[in-house]
């Protein structure tokens, strides 16, 4: 089967292990181990901080600390490793020529996705590039609806019209999916100030990534959102894509 | 089918920019029966906006020749006399009005009104948050627009040129027009962008760009071109009211023209065709600007003995090819004159769409004149050669009706 491969790849062995000694190898930061017993215990709470402090720009730091649950993290490893499976196998079907034109992998970058998910509401809406399949299955997509897309199935979340680029998920706030490097920026403060002209009270995340901080409409857009102070919050993911792809420097 | 008549006297003064129908139209219910002009407006076939409609207030046939006994009580309204600039901004007041979803972006719409003075006031009325002054960043704020009309809000994008919505273009093909499709269906992109194109008095080369060729080809799209204030305002409200991304191509010298239009609300149908003037010999199909030089052509052809049946196009995408076939199939000779260029333009698109549709009832191959494929000089002169003048349609429609 094509995801044979996955068990002789040493980083991505961590998924085969049993579940409590790979947590307790990824998780330094905690200060106590969670044995199967808390695991579902509920009323623990732990609180974490963050080994990384934050670099602000005229604005307050964010706390680095933070409260959870066994319950809820072991669900967000949960969520992460589904995440991680699925790109891979995406990975084994794109290289079968099941999947065809574009396929681009969030396989590392799990923990965006599941972290962002965790503080906010679905109200909010989040806007990406490509690189959207987890989003859209931290969004509250089905794996089904994932591959049928990926494949060009009418069971796809874009019934097969759009493929891996362009999934979509209006109930829940997620608006794609977008092809153009850096044309979703523009589209995500229109997001906000649609949110602040209806008085949502909610926010819009848009996600772009490094080969996007160099495109001008990102600056446009964030320009118009700080000058209309729209409810728009721009998360660059750095993988250095760009830098594998073009070799170039970008601020 | 929607049909609008004018008698050919509208066709005047062109050059000062002004133009005064008074003449036309006489308001007293006296005289409608002896007018050769009629006016019938039909209500456009959309589907229902979600908000709730006003519609047992849209009139049918807002004014009407005979006296239909629906239409008389309001064919005595004499109507008001503005000018194009004003029947949009009515339209865009109205539906401001009655949707609280419609907001305007563009430059310099807000407190200075408009470079084209069509959202004067708004501002004032409205507040900061539905007139909204953007930046100089043609792209992005398009994008935003997009992205709000994903969300369900009905943006109206104005370009201040639609030469620099160019720079908006990733936004207007890949989002604006084909997000609909790449979502399977899940957005709507009830989203106008509009703005004054076309060669106006010595604007230059880059603004003077003809956009509606560059655009039709985007999938998604619905193209219309207005021409006078009434069918501004119709337009402009119909594409408002419209779920699908719509384009509104005004033209720069057009904005002062002066006509009478009805009080009652009226909306035109986005996809039809306007018939300027009824003829028997000829079908000369334009839009926008060049009608009114093709009915200054006209005037010189009828006093030649021509009937030319003029047939204002309006909608751009996608074509009207019903009116415009039952035009052919009349007179079987066409002949288009636009003010695109040569290569690629809305008239090279209209002639295969009639070869391939009607090519049976065609006597002669069609005939289109359009502008150079030339950069526009700054020269008036050389401007004006670049452009459509009456003088070569006169010409062409003599040469076809040999």
């Amino acid at each position: 089967m094509a995801l044979s491969h996955i068990a002789t790849s040493s980083s991505r062995s961590n998924l085969l292990r049993p579940l409590t000694s790979a947590l307790s190898c990824t998780s330094h930061s905690l200060r106590r181990p969670i044995s199967s017993s808390a695991a579902t215990d509920d009323s623990t709470t732990l609180t974490i901080e963050t080994s990384v402090p934050f670099t602000t720009h005229k604005c307050d730091e964010p706390s680095r600390t933070v409260e959870t649950t066994p319950k809820e993290l072991l669900s967000f490893f949960h969520d992460m490793a589904t995440m991680r499976r699925m790109e891979i196998a995406a990975d084994s079907l794109y290289k079968a020529k099941l999947i065809r034109g574009f396929c681009h992998l969030y396989d590392g970058q799990e923990a965006v996705a599941v972290g962002m998910e965790a503080a906010i509401t679905k109200k909010d809406a989040i806007i990406t590039a490509y690189r959207d399949h987890c989003i859209f299955l931290g969004r509250g997509g089905t794996l089904l609806e994932v591959f049928a897309e990926l494949m060009g199935r009418q069971a796809g979340c874009s019934r097969g019209k759009g493929g891996s680029m362009h999934f979509y998920k209006k109930d829940s706030g997620f608006y794609g999916g977008h092809g153009i490097v850096g044309a979703q920026v523009p589209l995500g403060c229109g997001l906000a100030f649609a949110q602040k002209y209806s008085k949502d009270e909610a926010v819009t995340f848009a996600l772009y990534g490094d080969g996007a901080a160099n495109q001008g409409q990102l600056f446009e857009a964030l320009n118009i959102a700080a000058l209309w102070d729209l409810p728009a919050i721009l998360v660059c993911e750095n993988n250095h894509c760009k830098d594998r792809k073009r070799g170039l420097d970008s601020i | 089918m929607a049909t609008v008549f004018q008698s050919p006297g509208t066709a005047t003064a062109l050059s000062s920019n002004s133009f005064d129908s008074t003449k036309l139209l006489v308001p007293s219910r006296r005289s409608l029966s002896e007018r050769k002009a009629s006016f019938f407006c039909v209500r456009s076939e959309m589907k229902p906006t979600p908000i709730a409609r006003r519609a047992d207030n849209l009139v049918v046939n807002a004014v009407a020749t005979k006296a239909d006994s629906s239409a008389s009580s309001t064919a005595s309204k004499p109507g008001h006399e503005l000018l194009l600039f004003e029947a949009l901004r009515e339209g865009l007041e109205e539906e401001m009005d009655r949707d609280p979803t419609v907001c305007v972006m563009g430059e310099d719409v807000g407190h200075y009104g408009g470079s084209y003075k069509v959202t004067r006031g708004l501002a004032e009325k409205y507040g900061d948050l539905r007139v909204l002054d953007t930046p100089i960043a043609e792209n992005s704020f398009t994008g935003m627009g997009i992205g709000a009309a994903m969300t369900g809000l009905r943006p109206i994008v104005e370009g201040m040129n639609m030469g620099f919505l160019l720079l908006a273009f990733n936004q207007i093909s890949n989002n604006c027009g084909m997000l609909h499709y790449t979502s399977g269906g899940q957005f709507k992109i009830p989203i106008v962008i509009r703005g004054p194109g076309g060669v106006g008095r010595q604007l230059g080369a880059e603004h003077s760009q003809r956009l509606e060729s560059y655009f039709q080809s985007i999938p998604g799209i619905q193209m219309v071109a207005c021409s006078t204030p009434y069918n501004a305002k119709g337009l402009m409200k119909a594409a408002i009211r419209s779920e699908n991304p719509v384009i509104l191509f005004e033209h720069v010298l057009l904005y002062n023209l002066k006509e009478r239009i009805p009080d009652e609300e009226y909306i035109c149908n986005l996809e039809e065709a306007e018939m300027v003037r009824p003829g028997e010999h000829i079908t000369i199909l334009t839009y926008s600007r060049m009608r009114y030089h093709v009915m200054q052509a006209a005037k010189t052809l009828v006093n030649k003995g021509y009937d030319p049946e003029v047939i204002d196009i309006r909608s751009l995408k996608p074509f009207d090819l019903y009116t415009i076939g039952n035009s052919v199939k009349k007179t079987h000779r066409v002949l288009i004159v636009e003010e695109c260029m040569r290569t690629g333009g809305i008239g090279a698109s209209l002639t295969s769409a009639i070869n391939e549709n009607f090519h049976d009832y065609l006597d002669a191959p069609i005939v289109c004149l359009s502008s150079q494929d030339v950069p526009t000089p700054y020269a008036g002169t050389l401007e004006e050669w670049t452009v459509v003048q009456p003088a070569q349609i006169v010409t062409a429609v003599e040469q076809f009706c040999q």
